[in-house]
């Protein structure tokens, strides 16, 4: 089913090569625009409103006052052009408006007409313009381009984040009217719901109850996936995906694994039985902590003394870099833990304690590269040293498998490419952009699979993984090529008491007694 | 937007998928499939019977594992991959096969 189609390049492509300039060549790119029934839950109008004009100019000035940095990032650019060829969009599209200063002069014209002395009197000295249908309809367009993954801000001299200046430009397009049906549906359904695919508590149950009796299958232990389970120690919040899609549900199950190893007591939470957090993607506050306060909810309800987020990128920056002060304090949580905790860091942390055993043969079919999350990589950490989001993660493929490869190292970490379908993107309007976004990322892993024969490429983020199932074809590998890091753990684990425990221990018996035999 | 059956017209959305899930029947999902280029098939009702159901019960469609689990017991081993329920709906088995079966479209990171 693989459409080999014209992505694919032959020759050794560099993945920073600079492509050839399209202008407008993505103007049409535009996902769809919320309904009223999208809109009105999260607080917004529910369609463009006829003064929007003012309203927008209006909330732009609110934004400006609440969030110094946006005032900052819209007047230090000096136009050094060092962010230009950093976003994988322009990368892959060539259209100049998604080179990131160029995406946010589209916002910061009108801020200087409006907000500024010599745009408001001068306007065409200083490159200053009014707030028209056409402005607005390029902003639609392009800050529905922009991932949010912050790539080009690790190269500003200035530190200027295009992320942000995106999340300001769509909260103000929501606060008129204009909003996008793919993010503002799926918060909706985080109220109404609990989680972004509106898996109701059976589902969720039925689903559970299936994987704990395909690991009892294969392991013949009863490791169990709780729901709702008052007094567990641990409190798992996973994006939904984590229970519906591939790869996602093989992490799910190696989560699972690692608790039950452990021996610490678990349990997901139908009322916040979502990480991600689409309220950051569309710039709002309120939305985010509403978000974010029902895993406030569900833990006090639960009683647990644990927080634990699974594979999901933006959430991760957000549980790390905001819950506090979203949904704080914790202080009714064990003190001895970090709060919130990355699963990666759970399973880390009990392998320096050497209480996991990994049979890595089990993955010696994989030839496994990894790919940095842009949210865990420029928008959090993990452990407790700088650049604990690139070594832990990779630690554990390490212990799980056998060849283990990294990419280009101007691909990768800090420097990582997203995967082309973050920030709100991850929509079938929006497949074009996907698909050339990849393109950075996935010349990335063809150079590494000419170099090393890499088969497969693991990510902690569900977006990741759904964006790489649909766009990996388009470069020449199966869509399964993309794996669950904890999909890793969960092959690979030796559960005490398990059918694994006793093969691995009767194939170590035949290697020493071949050894005596010698 | 909307799909035309023995004169009467069904409203659905940008993409396709049904504005009101209980207008569907089985001619309609023939008509659906017809604009996604499928031809309606044993294994292809298979699929499309199951998630109905399964929306019958728990009003959400079944993940992917769940799903090939079923069409395992029913279908033999062969037919109980990803892999193979992309054969049978190219566009994704959870969007596609869903839009035939008059479900909502799944959101979210899928």
């Amino acid at each position: 089913m693989a459409d080999m189609s014209d992505y694919i390049i032959d020759d050794r492509p560099d993945p920073l090569e600079m492509p050839e300039i399209a202008c407008g060549a993505m103007a049409k790119s535009k996902p769809f625009v919320a309904k009223p029934d999208h809109q009105q839950p999260l607080g917004f109008p529910g369609e463009l409103l006829p003064d929007w004009k003012e309203r927008a100019i209006d909330k732009m000035g609110e934004l400006l006052g609440k969030y110094r940095s946006l005032q900052v990032y819209l007047d230090s650019c000096v136009k050094c052009g060092a962010c230009t060829d950093k976003c994988h969009y322009f990368l892959g599209t060539g259209d100049p408006n998604n080179m990131p200063v160029a995406r946010q002069d589209l916002l910061r014209k009108v801020y200087r007409r409006y907000f500024t002395f010599s745009g408001k009197y001068m306007p065409w000295l200083v490159g200053a313009q009014d707030l028209t249908e056409e402005v607005l309809d390029d902003w639609y367009s392009y800050f529905h381009q922009c991932s949010q993954c912050r790539r080009c801000s690790v190269f500003c001299p200035y530190g200027i984040d295009t992320a942000e200046v995106s999340m300001a430009a769509r909260e103000i397009m929501d606060s008129v009217g204009k909003g996008q049906k793919y993010c503002n549906e799926i918060i909706g359904k985080v109220f109404k719901v609990g989680n972004n695919l509106g898996l109701p508590k059976g589902a969720i149950r039925s689903t559970l109850e299936g994987l704990e009796e395909e690991i009892k299958e294969e392991t013949g232990l009863d490791v169990r996936m709780p729901l709702d389970e008052k007094g567990a120690e641990v409190l798992l919040v996973t994006p939904s995906a984590d229970l519906f899609a591939e790869p996602h549900i093989q992490g799910l199950m190696g989560y699972a694994k690692v608790f039950h190893e452990a021996g610490v007591t678990w349990t997901l939470s139908s009322y916040a039985s979502e990480a991600a957090n689409f309220g950051m993607f569309i710039g709002s506050y309120e939305n985010m902590r509403d978000v974010s306060l029902r895993i406030r909810k569900a833990a006090l309800d639960l009683g647990v003394k644990r927080i634990v987020f699974g594979e999901c990128g933006h959430a991760w920056r957000v549980a790390y870099s905001f819950l506090n002060t979203l949904a704080g304090p914790f202080d009714f949580l064990d003190p001895r833990y970090p709060v919130p905790q990355h699963i990666c860091e759970f399973t880390y942390d009990l392998m320096k304690d050497n209480k996991l055993v990994f049979d890595k043969s089990k993955n010696d079919q994989y030839r496994l590269t990894f790919h940095d999350s842009c949210n865990v990589a420029r928008g959090s950490r993990m452990g407790d040293m700088p650049g604990g989001q690139f070594e832990i993660p990779r630690a554990i493929l390490r212990a799980s498998c056998n060849h283990f490869f990294d990419m280009a190292p101007e691909t990768i970490k800090e420097q990582t490419f997203c995967c082309g379908g973050g920030g709100g993107l991850l929509t079938d309007d929006l497949m074009e952009l996907r698909v050339k976004g990849a393109q950075p990322r996935m010349r990335a892993l063809q150079q590494v699979r000419e170099d090393h024969g890499v088969t497969h490429m693991a990510a902690i983020c569900a977006i990741c993984k759904a964006q790489f199932t649909k766009v990996m074809p388009k470069y020449g590998f199966e869509m399964d090529s993309i794996l669950s890091v904890h999909q890793m753990v969960a092959n690979a684990i030796v559960l005490t008491g398990s059918t694994q425990a006793r093969e691995l221990a009767e194939k170590m018996n035949a290697a020493a007694g071949n050894g005596r035999a010698a | 937007m909307a799909y035309v059956i023995n004169g009467t017209e069904v409203e659905h959305d940008e993409e396709g998928y049904l504005t009101d899930i209980n207008q569907w029947n089985p001619e309609l999902a023939l008509e659906i499939a017809k604009g996604q280029q499928l031809e309606m098939n044993d294994e292809r009702w298979e699929v499309v019977n199951f998630l109905r159901n399964y929306y019958d019960e728990y009003q959400v469609a079944p993940a992917i594992r769940v799903l090939t689990k079923a069409l395992a017991k029913t279908m033999g081993p062969e037919k109980s991959s990803n892999k193979y329920l992309y054969e049978l709906f190219p566009y994704g088995p959870a969007k596609q096969a869903c839009m035939i079966a008059g479900l909502p479209k799944p959101t979210g990171c899928v």
